[in-house]
């Protein structure tokens, strides 16, 4: 079957691969219809992973179609047209129940690798390198999903593709920040990011009843995108002073919730930029946390700073005077997607939520390694690149 | 761009050898005396989520476990605030200098690494009935860069903090 696989940092390929089997169970094999672009692939194909291997398949948000189930799949049956959770996840571990499904006991076939890096494992992901489990990824015509029961949800009649496949990752991801990010009515909150994952958290922070919503970015077509389509408020960092305009937005107090939607490769209009990049670089520190220092250094006192963009190892220069001064909570996570995705795609239906926006460009698998030059370098506008391998 | 992979690889490589040789953040002379002293088994312990009496058929554990046969020693206990089972596991005897370790551990001749590997197999097993297995037939080419990765992922449960 054709996927497409990783060669090393910056080289992408759409090769022919071994088409995968069910393995486990409770497993099952699902065609895939669309699977799309996310940043945090940027940072695998960047090379600031290390546990790439060349040939890896990539992709974590798709949706598809069961052609084969295991004996142990209960819940689906061959034709169901599903949307599967990017986290691999048990469901019966001590994580799974208490609904904190990416930090699953039991999805991770290699947890020795994250054991030894951030002292204990969370759980597997599609086509997220050899220390998430090494699964192939969902930019391939077939993909293998264990725990089948656990991480593919039907999507009903009248949500279409377009729409549902961004309950696969991008939405709960986003829903996520919010709902854990402590997120109330009346509540001013602020998002660094207009991705994909940076709009569904301020759609989140809306739909939670936040009285102001706030999202931040330098690219004008994706804040005028956050505008149309969330009616939330905007701010370009490159020719507006935060600082300034979240006090003024928020009576002098500071956003009562941020949420960092940016990630290890964040940027910024001033000189840290270029201080973090010289260093990761180097390998002085893996991730460039710019965005995250702003959220807890604007965030007001007491209040809650989330961090949703995918981090790896180690940044500097971390506000944590500030973090403790001020009194703030931070969490951060890989998403639980199991515990939103049948509320989000009820929302889909309803239309609620709305997503089909995001995928702004679509295109047959082949054309994977341009839809992700489009997507890294922004070009056309692009916010998400949509594959489909029958296309 | 392939040097950074490059370096990549080699500060992982470095730091997976400093995890087999030694933990860090552990005082220089503590480490000294552990390079010249003989290391006691430790207990590796895993904690299930279901109740003892739910584990195993008959009461027996999983083969992964029983299969270690007479060269351990078991505890099964209940774990604090109804979290479920923890199952401790250590082998029965068998002081080793730390040099031997590190070198049974790169030739995956370990008895740890067996015990690791058994105790997250079994917890598959009590939890959800099935040891997950990684995908097959692999798409990924060998290549002199990712042979270091490829020794690590072989090693997957028979490693890390467990």
């Amino acid at each position: 079957m054709k996927a497409v696989v990783w060669e090393g940092a910056n080289e992408l390929a759409v090769r022919q691969v071994p088409e995968p089997r069910i393995r486990n169970a409770q497993d099952a094999i699902v065609r895939v219809r669309r699977t799309v672009t996310c940043g945090s692939d940027l940072h695998l194909l960047g090379g600031y992973v290390p546990f790439m291997e060349r040939g890896d398949v990539i992709g974590h948000e798709f949706l598809g179609e069961i052609v084969e189930v295991g004996p142990q799949v209960r819940k689906h049956r061959v034709g169901d047209r599903v949307v599967v959770c990017s986290f691999v996840s048990c469901g019966r571990c001590w994580y799974c129940q208490q609904q904190q499904f990416s930090l699953c006991d039991n999805g991770n076939t290699n947890p020795a690798i994250t054991e030894n890096v951030w002292g204990f494992a969370p759980g597997g992901c599609y086509g997220y390198s050899h220390a998430l489990g090494g699964f192939a990824g969902s930019h391939a015509e077939y993909i293998r999903v264990p725990y089948a029961d656990q991480g593919a949800f039907t999507v009903p009649e009248g949500v279409s593709d377009e729409r549902a496949v961004f309950a696969s990752d991008s939405a709960p991801t986003g829903w996520m920040g919010a709902e854990l990010g402590g997120v109330r009515p009346g509540d001013v909150v602020a998002v660094w990011g207009a991705g994909a994952v940076g709009q569904l958290a301020a759609r989140a922070a809306v739909l939670l009843g936040a009285e102001r919503v706030i999202v931040i970015d330098r690219l004008d077509n994706r804040l005028e995108m956050a505008q149309r389509h969330l009616g939330v408020e905007t701010l370009n960092y490159e020719r507006q002073d935060i600082g300034g305009e979240l006090l003024e937005r928020s009576g002098g107090r500071g956003p009562d919730v941020c949420i960092e939607a940016v990630g290890m490769e964040s940027r910024s209009g001033g000189p840290q930029l270029w201080y973090d990049q010289v260093k990761q670089q180097l390998r002085i520190e893996t991730d460039r946390p710019v965005a995250a220092r702003e959220a807890i250094h604007h965030c007001r006192k007491g209040g809650s700073v989330f961090v949703l963009g995918v981090f790896a190892g180690m940044v500097d220069k971390f506000p944590l005077g500030a973090l403790m001064n001020k009194g703030l909570t931070l969490r951060g996570a890989q998403q639980h997607g199991q515990r939103y995705i049948p509320m989000l795609l009820e929302r889909m239906a309803r239309g609620e939520l709305v997503t089909e926006h995001l995928g702004t460009h679509t295109m047959p698998l082949d054309e994977a390694p341009r839809g992700y030059e489009m997507f890294k370098q922004k070009l056309d506008d692009c916010v998400r690149a949509v594959f489909e391998p029958a296309g | 761009m392939r040097w950074l992979v490059t370096g990549a690889a080699m500060v992982a490589g470095g730091l997976a050898a400093r995890r087999l040789l030694g933990r860090s953040g552990q005082a220089a002379g503590q480490r000294a005396q552990r390079v010249v002293g003989r290391r006691k088994p430790r207990w590796h312990v895993a904690t299930v989520n279901l109740p003892a009496d739910q584990i195993g058929v008959h009461g027996q554990l999983p083969e992964p476990l029983t299969g270690l046969g007479d060269a351990v020693e078991i505890q099964v206990r209940p774990a604090a605030g109804d979290r479920g089972t923890e199952i401790a596991v250590r082998l029965r005897d068998g002081d080793r200098l730390p040099a031997v370790e590190a070198v049974q551990r790169v030739l995956g001749r370990d008895p740890d690494q067996a015990i690791r590997a058994a105790l997250r197999e079994a917890k598959q097993l009590i939890e959800t009935s099935e040891v997950l297995h990684p995908d097959a037939p692999p798409t990924i080419e060998s290549t002199p860069l990712n042979r270091p990765l490829q020794l690590v992922t072989r090693h997957g449960r028979r490693e890390g903090r467990l």
